[in-house]
């Protein structure tokens, strides 16, 4: 075969390797960032997360809105501060309601949503003030022994 | 058959395989202090890029694309029962990388470069033409084994990644195009299971080595072979088996130092 022709396809196979391997990197792999394309930034503070992760889902009514983007703990208020992205075609109440919820009884953790009635939107670095926590299966456990416990013997 | 002759038959046996063993090092050996030309000379590594490489993508392709649907389809199946079918990119994402884009590719490759390195070396010899550029003082392992050897060790990482894009492509035709699990939670449960370092590399690493070990038995295989029809046949053979093994037996101790505790 002609050199120049072997040297196309090698090249060819070359470059489709290390695609290939960036796409894993990036697509696969959590090497790129995610980003939504058309989105605003929201925050909100939760007691306990639980065990959400970034990169969940933010659903209302059950749809997907966005995505949680990042975690911290803020040492001023000792409580998880949690960011997400939502996305920019839907808009929700400024007191909106959000709960961190489970899908399924072993699945992921989601942030689920519920719009308020105020007539003000919530605005890009806004702050969601009404949480409420991840439910904690040992702290469930544990207040129902109390509970029973605490009732009478029959 | 007396006792003491099958204890010699034993004995003669793993006297035989120490001797390979030993042959096949100083063979890989040689191979790495002749390998300067064939990076001086780029275009002797570029053709055999071609025959081992380019030639293999095809079915690499075609089975890391029947993988990874065969992957979503099972995995769909089992992870349905717990009601984590969202946890399905995950899954195929991590066999791929870890184990089955490595492992599956570099068996791929022992049958279709490997055997066709051995088989044309062995015909080298056979036809004695290895002997012949003895003769005229060219090197025969700078000229004809180093350039197939850095062929195969720089085209199986490539050829590893392809089958694991191409499988998680396979893996989302089957479980979002077609299952319908949903597009947004396939990739970001992947996303934030898979790890660079920790899966990808590793799974890179493991494809690094096992081309290394594939080239060099078919290359060995070929070079030591009788020089008869029957040995070169026997030879060929020879390669498809022991790298298959080697591949299988490796994957278990890399695994083990990788993934161990994690």
């Amino acid at each position: 075969m002609e050199r120049t022709t072997l040297d196309l396809w090698v090249g060819m196979f070359v470059v489709a390797g290390i695609a290939a391997l960036v796409m894993l990197a990036m697509k696969v792999g959590n090497l790129g960032t995610y980003n939504v394309s058309d989105a605003y930034q929201v925050q909100a503070y939760f007691n306990n997360i639980g065990g959400l992760k970034t990169k969940a889902s933010i659903k209302s009514a059950g749809v997907v809105v966005g995505r949680v983007t990042g975690i911290t703990l803020d040492t001023e208020r000792y409580e998880a501060k949690v960011e997400m992205s939502l996305d920019r075609r839907y808009q929700f109440p400024k007191d909106t309601f959000a709960n961190i919820l489970t899908s399924g009884l072993l699945g992921e953790q989601y942030i689920g949503l519920m719009p308020g009635g105020d007539s003000e939107m919530l605005k890009n670095g806004g702050v969601i003030k009404k949480t409420q926590s991840a439910v904690v299966l040992e702290d469930l456990i544990g207040k129902f022994i109390y509970n029973k416990a605490d009732s009478p013997a029959k | 058959m007396s006792a003491a002759s099958t204890i010699r038959i034993i004995g003669h046996r793993a006297i035989n395989a120490v001797w390979r063993i030993g042959m096949a090092s100083r063979f890989f050996i040689y191979t790495l202090l002749y390998s300067g030309s064939s990076f001086r000379r780029f275009h002797l590594t570029i053709k055999e890029l071609f025959s081992t490489g380019v030639m293999s993508l095809i079915i690499i392709i075609v089975a890391g694309l029947f993988v990874g649907m065969v992957l979503g389809l099972q995995g769909y199946e089992t992870l349905k029962r717990y009601g984590s079918e969202s946890a399905l990119g995950t899954m195929v994402a991590l066999s791929l990388v870890r184990e089955l884009g490595p492992v599956v590719a570099a068996l791929l490759f022992a049958s279709r470069a490997g055997s066709a390195m051995t088989a044309e070396i062995g015909l080298m010899k056979a036809t004695e033409q290895i002997s012949a550029m003895e003769m005229m003082a060219v090197n025969p392992i700078a000229r004809i084994v180093a350039p197939r050897f850095w062929a195969g060790v720089i085209s199986m990482p490539l050829l590893a990644a392809m089958f694991s894009a191409v499988g998680v492509f396979g893996g989302y035709l089957v479980g979002v195009v077609q299952i319908g699990v949903d597009e947004g939670s396939f990739w970001s449960q992947m996303q934030s299971a898979v790890d660079f370092r920790d899966d990808i590399l590793n799974g890179v690493i493991k494809s690094f080595v096992f081309g290394v070990v594939v080239t060099l038995i078919a290359l060995f295989e070929g070079y030591d072979a009788p020089p008869t029809a029957e040995g070169v046949s026997g030879a060929t053979t020879r390669t498809v088996v022991t790298s298959s093994l080697a591949i299988l037996m490796l994957d278990f101790v890399l695994t083990a130092i990788m993934f161990r505790g994690n």
